[in-house]
């Protein structure tokens, strides 16, 4: 409860408000979504067409019956497997710097320098050596490349909640004769569990819905959605029913993992800056 | 105490854990090693290879690997292309910046009384930031089709007349179409820090000022901003390097076109380095994009420090 709630804007007025600025924010998911659902007939039809007559799937299906729809199942392995890949290693080397301030202020500040690069600029010497490695349009390349993308994020969030964790359960658990690596694994992981998941998410995300890496480091075996999206971009004659479609494909699915997750969302988005 | 343990007992409780180098300490480091190798590998090597091959000429033609001096950066300062393409991604971070902010502000402060249904309205506000950049630009690309976009129909509903405005062509609106998109997706980001920022301001203070009669501007000013400070300062330096990077949704609408209007310095970067294969050049290109951004960024933050 706030004091004075009367010196702002009226009630009314702010719901009035309040229902423009998410119509605003609303309108272009919606528009999407319709446009992957209607006929091509009311894609191309002259007015556009708001609320389209006759809900139906072939876009969708037509997506799954030339396998384009198996780009989701790349981004979801790839995104999946290297965000396990992501919070392992990082959750490790966080609980290590927290806990005893490994590399000092510089090893930290290199770590989250690594986040400011742009990918432009690592995916281009990365492109030469993932060639002579042999790893462009292979999983592994991109999960190693989105690993390693992830890890300053996934290091400098679980920084923060291992730092939350009382020392006293650590101490007790030295004293009961648990080595260090058991306590990290049975008090500290347990302890950390939201957090683990709460940054976990945003990692998924971030790997599933990258695209310059994708563009550059797939050819045809691993492509991922968003790049299979502009596959479908073409001067004029783009395939809006296929872009509309595969779009939805690929933001639903994340769309859903959010929505149960909505408390983590702040922390999680501003890089744990704010603390939820 | 026998345990030679990392974790000061209770004599020191509440220290912070630092300490008198245990035995075994072998264990930090065996933890952070994994993922420092692979940010070596993916991170720093990156940068060391394309400093020694932005010295070298490796064209698509001719694999040269002898040293060739700063011939490309001398090429880079004279690229017109290349400042353009600066200049151009400047712009979208001087422009889309500053509007993401304060209609992230406004928004946060429309939504920081009780409101009915106020959850649902943040959880849905924030819908734009989890799409994927390149389908967002996809979408806003169907929005903004010249007779099949619902933009240009409304536009005519509104000036009377029926519009046909190309939006991924015309010189004068790709700009505002660009920017327009990168508002859509990002405000709600700026909206979500700063929400949740001004609910931690210390009400007791807030209180006071408006007792002492202060002024909505001034209680924002003294009360307020210092509050939310940092949050702003780590919410515009994250969107000021995605800005920098802006890639992905101008590759959907215009792909820099027309001609190389909206290139920015990611595309132009793919451009030479994956359509034309100048790998020296692309090298020296991206190293020194890492200088101008080592250099701004240390700026900035020693900025931030001394202003505290």
């Amino acid at each position: 409860m706030r004091l004075h709630p009367e010196r702002g804007l009226g009630l009314s007025l702010r719901l009035v408000l309040a229902l423009a600025v998410l119509v605003f924010f609303l309108f272009p998911i919606y528009w999407l979504a319709i446009i992957a659902f209607k006929t091509p007939e009311e894609i191309f039809a002259y007015p556009p067409v708001w609320v389209p007559e006759n809900i139906q799937f072939a876009n969708f299906l037509v997506l799954f019956k030339d396998g384009d729809a198996e780009t989701v199942f790349n981004s979801l392995f790839i995104a999946g497997v290297s965000t396990v890949f992501a919070m392992l290693l990082g959750t490790m080397c966080a609980y290590s710097i927290a806990r005893y301030r490994t590399g000092g202020n510089l090893f930290s500040d290199w770590i989250i320098s690594n986040r400011m690069i742009p990918p432009i600029v690592i995916v281009f010497p990365v492109f030469l050596l993932f060639v002579t490695l042999g790893l462009v349009d292979t999983y592994t390349g991109l999960i190693l490349l989105y690993t390693a993308f992830n890890l300053p994020y996934v290091i400098w969030m679980m920084k923060g909640y291992v730092q939350d964790v009382p020392l006293e359960l650590e101490e007790a658990a030295l004293v009961d004769g648990l080595n260090r690596w058991q306590v990290f694994v049975k008090v500290v992981l347990p302890m950390v569990r939201g957090g683990l998941f709460a940054t976990a998410v945003f990692t998924f995300v971030f790997a599933w819905n990258e695209f310059i890496f994708a563009l550059i480091l797939t050819r045809n075996e691993v492509t991922t959605f968003p790049v299979q999206v502009t596959h479908y971009f073409g001067g004029q004659s783009n395939f809006w029913a296929k872009i509309a479609a595969m779009s939805m494909l690929g933001t639903v699915p994340i769309f859903i993992v959010v929505a149960f997750l909505q408390r983590y969302l702040v922390r999680g988005i501003s890089l744990g800056a704010v603390k939820g | 105490m026998t345990q030679a343990d990392p974790f000061p007992l209770s004599a020191e409780a509440g220290a912070r854990p630092v300490r008198r180098r245990p035995r075994g300490t072998g264990f930090k480091y065996w933890m952070i090693l994994p993922a420092v190798a692979v940010i070596l590998l993916i991170g720093l090597f990156p940068v060391i290879y394309t400093a020694m091959k932005s010295v070298q000429n490796i064209t698509m033609f001719d694999q040269d690997f002898s040293y060739n001096g700063f011939i490309h950066y001398k090429t880079l300062l004279n690229d017109t292309r290349f400042w353009k393409a600066l200049a151009h991604t400047l712009i979208f971070v001087a422009v889309a910046l500053p509007l993401e902010l304060l209609l992230g502000l406004a928004m946060a402060y429309l939504f920081l009384d009780r409101l009915p249904g106020r959850p649902i309205f943040v959880t849905l506000l924030v819908l734009p930031v989890l799409v994927s950049p390149i389908v967002a630009g996809a979408t806003w690309r169907l929005l903004l089709d010249n007779r099949y976009g619902p933009i240009n129909q409304i536009i005519g509903w509104i000036t009377g007349t029926e519009q046909t405005l190309l939006w991924s062509v015309d010189p004068n609106l790709v700009y505002p179409a660009i920017i327009l998109a990168e508002v859509w997706q990002w405000t709600p980001f700026m909206f979500l820090l700063l929400w949740a920022a001004l609910q931690n301001v210390d009400q007791s203070q807030m209180e006071a000022a408006e007792l002492d009669g202060a002024s909505w501007w001034r209680t924002f000013r003294l009360v307020v901003l210092p509050s939310i400070w940092p949050v702003v300062a780590i919410a515009v330096l994250i969107r000021a390097l995605d800005l920098f990077r802006l890639f992905d949704v101008v590759w959907a609408l215009t792909k820099g076109g027309p001609g190389t209007m909206t290139e920015t310095i990611s595309i132009y970067a793919y451009v030479q380095g994956f359509q034309q294969f100048e790998t020296s050049y692309t090298a020296a290109m991206a190293f020194m994009v890492i200088i101008i951004l080592a250099v701004t960024v240390t700026i900035v933050l020693r900025k931030i420090e001394i202003d505290r």
